[in-house]
């Protein structure tokens, strides 16, 4: 049983490639001086074209759960995890898991992206606590 | 026709059996289902020419709708499949009631069932847990469904200091009702500690928490007003419908707090011209405790925030100001997926028929049913009421 493996689309490719590369691409749209997440085609406000380029990587956490019971087989090993939904510094939402001691997470704390490398193919960003 | 306020009635109402019935498939519970409405409504499957359902995860069709027809040998002129998660059974009514009120149709049956405790393959429930969230930038991240709503239960608690025992309450109350359902899959009372003390799954989220999984399937018959008296039963009018959309998935919600049913009740209210106080019976969607927290103060039950303070001072059991899910709901009665909100639906038919028995709201004349799909993400709410 595998984890839910993200399937990079011509679209996402950028996103995961930067992954790769040890850096978080978010799209930016130069008309409405907005970045968004997840990516589009389009600038989802004014419907024009979006640039790619590289968030800062840090954020704060918005909410949170500890998983404890996993989605399935291949998750079962690390629970309990924690999952939550982060701000970008830049405004745009995501979800990721936070890696931290489960009494440490709290709404509001700030993160910092790092990047699992899950195979060749695949490498997973999540995020970690700064003080 | 610029309202749908009054223009249709629901006479036929039924529900199979629930719970675990591995003797019976999604189909033929969807059958039974159907059949049992007709019953009620005493009449003859010819007279249906407008047929609603929505697909079975454990026996999937391409064309489900049809497949039914077909089934039952019936020939409509209106014919639909609709998937809106577990706002599904209101959408749909919804829109049968427009398919009426514009001449498509004069009588539709409206049937869902699903086998999800019995029906599926070890595959197919880790496929259907897996696959909630965006594909790329959420399931790889290993959330169960409880999850998704544990982090709504988490944001209402930090905005509002909403607690635990709140949510718990809601649990209690829906079980205290099922006490009363002979029909219900759990029926031994529970308590708050009960909840808290139940397996962790996703924090704050214990077992007690989540929704059953089930079998089951529920029906009606919806008709246009003027022929509504026709019927053994007292008809129930559609007086009120609505509907808010707000996003797909969680981490692009507007709001963690604040959801879609703000619009959808706004537009029910005021096609019924009615309000929050105004309303004897309350069928709410409950798959997670924190749910009906905010469907409650969505809704203008109670103000926003103050849905633990509402549910933790008896408000939503019976004999309180607003009793919700008299039987049992998703948390107690049964949860079979998309079917799941059809038996707040036949619940409050069966209430504002006064046919409710043991469970019976003294005197219901106005009843709401508000059901979300997704996460929070398609919502959908009724008000029905005994008079048009």
């Amino acid at each position: 049983m595998l984890k839910n493996l993200p399937v990079p689309t011509p679209l996402t490719a950028p996103y995961w490639e930067g992954c790769r590369a040890g850096e978080l691409r978010i799209q930016y749209c130069q008309v409405c001086e907005r970045h968004q997440f997840y990516p589009r085609s389009v600038c989802a406000e004014c419907l024009g074209s979006v640039d790619w380029v590289a968030a800062s990587g840090k954020g704060e956490v918005v909410s949170y759960t500890v998983v404890r019971l996993a989605v399935s087989e291949a998750y079962a090993e690390e629970v309990p995890y924690v999952v939550a939904l982060i701000r970008l510094a830049e405004g745009p939402q995501l979800m990721s898991q936070v890696d931290c001691e489960i009494e440490q997470i709290a709404t509001g704390r700030s993160v910092e992206v790092y990047f699992d490398v899950w195979s060749d193919e695949v490498t997973i960003p999540k995020f970690r606590l700064v003080s | 026709m610029s309202t749908l306020r009054g223009a249709v009635a629901i006479v036929g109402a039924a529900d199979t059996v629930v719970g675990k019935v591995p003797q019976m498939g999604p189909t033929e519970l969807w059958i039974d289902a159907a059949l049992g409405a007709l019953a009620d409504a005493g009449i003859d499957k010819n007279e249906i020419d407008g047929l609603v359902t929505c697909d079975s995860m454990a026996e999937p069709y391409m064309y489900h709708a049809e497949a039914m027809a077909e089934y039952l040998q019936i020939f409509p002129d209106y014919c639909m499949g609709i998937g809106a998660g577990g706002g599904t059974a209101f959408a749909i009514l919804h829109h049968a009631a427009s398919a009426i009120a514009t001449g498509m149709c004069k009588t539709v049956l409206i049937s869902m069932a699903d086998s999800l405790r019995t029906g599926l393959t070890r595959a197919q429930a880790q496929v259907m847990q897996s696959s909630t969230g965006h594909k790329q930038f959420e399931q790889p991240y290993g959330l169960p469904v409880p999850a998704y709503y544990a982090l709504i239960a988490r944001a209402h608690m930090d905005a509002y200091g909403t607690t635990a025992e709140q949510m718990a309450a809601v649990a209690v109350s829906c079980r205290a009702h099922a006490t009363l359902n002979p029909a219900a899959q759990m029926r031994d009372p529970i308590t708050v500690a009960d909840v808290l003390e139940s397996r962790p799954i996703a924090d704050p989220l214990n077992l007690l928490d989540c929704s059953l999984v089930s079998d089951g399937g529920a029906a009606i018959v919806l008709t246009a007003a003027e022929r509504a008296d026709d019927f053994p039963h007292p008809p129930v009018y559609l007086l009120g419908a609505g509907e808010g959309h707000g996003h797909e998935h969680i981490s692009q919600a507007r709001s963690l707090t604040t959801s879609a049913a703000v619009e959808s009740g706004r537009a029910a209210f005021a096609m019924a011209g009615l309000g929050p106080a105004d309303i004897d019976v309350a069928g709410l969607y409950d798959c997670f405790t924190p749910v009906v927290l905010i469907e409650l103060e969505d809704l203008g039950f109670c103000a926003k925030g103050e849905g633990g303070a509402f549910v933790e001072g008896g408000n939503i059991t019976l004999g309180g100001a607003l009793p919700v899910n008299t039987h049992g709901g998703l948390l107690s009665h049964c949860h079979p997926g998309n079917p799941g909100s059809m038996f707040h639906l036949t619940e409050v038919v069966s209430q504002l028929r006064g046919a409710a028995g043991a469970r019976q709201v003294p005197d219901a004349r106005f009843g709401l049913v508000h059901a979300q799909g997704g996460i929070m993400s398609s919502h959908c709410t009724l008000v029905l009421g005994t008079e048009r």
